[in-house]
């Protein structure tokens, strides 16, 4: 299996290296659209009330976008993003990624999808304490069968990308809050997924650090024109890193408008 | 995910929650373990019961012919020939015997009253051959001085109270006679035979007569038994025996050989009895049924040993019921450990969707669990088992000594139940697992993302 990673480095942070952008391309980039979402309801029943989390939302996402979801507490932004991980399922309406409704798959077929089109980072990281930053990087090649000996391997490099090449052996604990979103980071991206979701990632972070994972998640955006959704209610954050600036609020788009600030960054660059 | 990864990533598990899960397979531990003493004592008695019936006779099939109406004539004996054309129980009928599948040897039951001479004063006894075979005989516990050492030595075993009866004691009651104490001063000694041989008459083969040569023979006393290894033949108990080999060397008149015997109408010998050991009590049945087929009649002491490997068995099947019950209880134990795993991981199995795991893997990690307690239970219990089981032998024969019996092996691991137990345990194991392996596959990945 060829190397994902190739270095495009970037000031500031940690050396990032990503595969042949040429493969990627070709693999990844042939849809304009990399989530098509229509009519999409996640309602929750409570006692005798209904919860509208995610209340006939329909959104288009291109490929290689860089997209924030803003919204207070209780938006329905994290609900959102569950749904387009997979992880959840709509009450009514679809989501569809790469040409395929996850409304209509399994359980198992949702796992797979998981497991090799997404990658997910959370504001509380959730590595598996148990485990070595090596391990929790390599627990998603378990589940996607790679063999045991290439292993190893792939995870040292994709912790390598992150700059964690010297914790390998270290637990989540002995990690400070930004090294562990790294970790978060490298083992999302170890199966080489084209979505990267991530659930305010910087909520636990201060804000260097928050910068540093920000910069990291950027660099991987604009090298690999990989999908970023990016959940938060830092509107500064997202005005500084996305594209385009989606609010929620009670479950429903109160606003969906392209990020001038980002685009005159890009402009300028 | 694959196997060796769900079996790697449950033993982390487990070593995560050490005490927890330690005490856990304990627990399967002393369930195994209960369930392996017991069914070893079980086996091992029975297979005590199956040696010492095997010793007794059990394995012995008396042959008799048809013709002899002497012999033993049971309602059952209806296969084969009528007593008129049932053939001669001689040389030919006993290598038809020996060749019957199952029948380890067949010899003649030969005996006759000799006259002994020892230290120049006569004594007149009934005299038997023994096969090498009945060395390991219960009868022959006790004895002093050796078996015989080949089977044509000129060696002679005495039963006890005809060594008294050498040494000029008189007792009527054998329990007053210590046996070490009649032995010492005749072991290694030399005692005279006199005995009449019976030698064929005339050219005809159909000759009824026959000669009698007075012949001696002289032997060295090597043991003298404390039991009585004819105890079964009521006035025809021997007291005195030989190597069964010699004894057919000598053609010897037998104790109840007359000219108007059935046996006596040729100069072949023929024999009234001749004695089939079988390779186990379990054969004697079918051994029987086929010497039946030639034509002779059987008995054996078969319907006892019928009766006592059934009640084995139920004994077994309830000692069995017993140790599973406490497995059960351990099991109960496992479905706990892993209930509680599932909600303190509850994180860890939403992180573990999150990254791709399907409810397959989940399911796989918690069987693994279940397996890997299963088996290091398995492993332990068997092991603390076989402590037991040997801790309780070491202390029944400590008694046994002690009251003044032999020592026994009342308990026996076969490989069979060593692997039945570890199987079992496993099998327990994964069953407990189905419950808890099946509600953490099912957690909703959100959910327990949400969980602290």
């Amino acid at each position: 299996m060829p190397s994902f990673f190739i270095d495009v480095g970037g000031p500031g942070g940690p050396p990032l290296h990503r595969l042949s952008l040429i493969n990627f391309c070709l693999a990844h980039l042939s849809s304009s659209a990399a989530i098509q979402i229509s009519s999409l309801c996640r309602h929750y029943q409570m006692g005798r009330s209904t919860i509208r989390a995610v209340d006939g939302v329909s959104l288009k996402i291109g490929s290689g976008e860089f997209v924030a979801l803003l919204g207070a507490s209780g938006s329905g932004k994290s609900s959102l993003l569950n749904l387009i991980a997979g992880l959840d399922s709509p009450t009514s309406g679809s989501v569809v990624v790469a040409d395929r409704d996850l409304a209509a798959l399994s359980r198992e077929e949702l796992a797979v999808y998981r497991r090799h089109t997404v990658g997910m980072v959370f504001q509380s990281f959730n590595l598996i304490p148990s485990m070595t930053v090596l391990e929790n990087v390599e627990l998603p090649l378990r589940f996607a069968e790679v063999e045991r000996s290439r292993r190893g391997a792939m995870a040292a490099k994709a912790l390598e990308q992150v700059g964690l090449s010297g914790r390998l052996r270290h637990r989540p604990i002995e990690l400070s809050g930004g090294e562990q979103q790294r970790v978060a980071l490298a083992r999302a991206l170890i199966n080489q997924p084209n979505l990267l979701l991530a659930d305010e990632p910087t909520g636990n972070l201060d804000s260097r650090t928050g910068t540093e994972v920000m910069e990291l998640i950027r660099r991987l955006n604009e090298s690999l024109k990989m999908t970023v959704v990016l959940v938060t209610h830092e509107r500064d954050l997202a005005e500084k890193y996305a594209e385009r600036l989606i609010s929620l609020a009670d479950g429903k788009i109160v606003a969906d408008q392209p990020n001038p600030a980002r685009a005159m960054a890009r402009g300028e660059s | 995910m694959k196997l060796y990864d769900s079996v790697e990533l449950a033993a982390r598990n487990l070593r995560e929650s050490l005490l927890r899960n330690s005490l856990t397979t304990l627990g399967i531990s002393v369930g195994v373990a209960s369930l392996v003493a017991m069914l070893s004592l079980g086996i091992g008695l029975q297979q005590l019961f199956s040696r010492k019936l095997q010793r007794s006779l059990f394995d012995t099939v008396v042959v008799s012919s048809r013709r002899d109406l002497r012999s033993f004539t049971r309602e059952q004996d209806t296969e084969g020939p009528a007593a008129a054309e049932s053939p001669d129980l001689d040389e030919n009928a006993r290598a038809k015997i020996a060749a019957v599948p199952g029948v380890l040897e067949a010899y003649p039951d030969l005996r006759f009253i000799a006259e002994l001479r020892f230290e120049d004063k006569p004594h007149l006894t009934m005299i038997a051959g023994l096969p090498l075979l009945d060395k390991n005989s219960d009868a022959f516990q006790g004895m002093q001085g050796k078996f015989f050492s080949t089977e044509n030595a000129h060696e002679v075993i005495l039963q006890k109270m005809f060594a008294a009866e050498l040494l000029g004691k008189h007792v009527r009651n054998p329990d007053e006679i210590k046996v070490a104490e009649v032995a010492q001063p005749l072991l290694s000694k030399q005692m005279v035979l006199r005995y009449a041989e019976r030698e064929a008459g005339g050219a005809a083969a159909d000759s009824a007569s026959y000669s009698v040569i007075s012949r001696e023979l002289i032997l060295t006393i090597v043991g003298v038994t404390d039991l009585d290894p004819d105890s079964t033949r009521g006035n025809f108990r021997a007291r005195l025996f030989i190597p069964q080999k010699l004894m057919e060397g000598m053609h010897a008149m037998q104790a109840y050989e007359s000219p108007d015997s059935t046996h006596a109408t040729s100069k072949e010998a023929i024999y009234s009895f001749v004695v089939a050991r079988v390779n186990g009590a379990g054969k004697v049945e079918s051994v029987e049924q086929a010497i039946k087929k030639l034509g002779f009649n059987t008995f054996s002491i078969l319907d006892a040993s019928h009766s006592l490997q059934r009640a084995f068995r139920i004994v077994d099947i309830f000692l069995g019921i017993f140790g599973s019950l406490a497995l059960t209880v351990a099991s109960i134990g496992i479905i706990n450990t892993l209930v509680m795993a599932i909600l303190e991981r509850r994180r860890e199995i939403g992180i573990m969707k999150a990254v791709g795991a399907s409810d397959a893997d989940v399911r796989g990690l918690f069987f693994a669990e279940a397996g890997a307690m299963g088996v290091l239970g398995g492993v332990l219990g068997v092991i603390i088992g076989w402590l037991i089981g040997r801790a309780i032998n070491f202390g029944t024969n400590i008694y046994l000594v002690r009251q003044g019996f032999s020592r026994e092996d009342i308990w026996a691991v076969p490989f069979w139940l060593i692997a039945a137990a570890l199987a079992f345990s496993f099998i327990v194991s994964l069953i407990s697992g189905l419950y808890p392996a099946s509600r953490a596959a099912k957690l909703d990945p959100v959910q327990a993302l949400r969980y602290e």
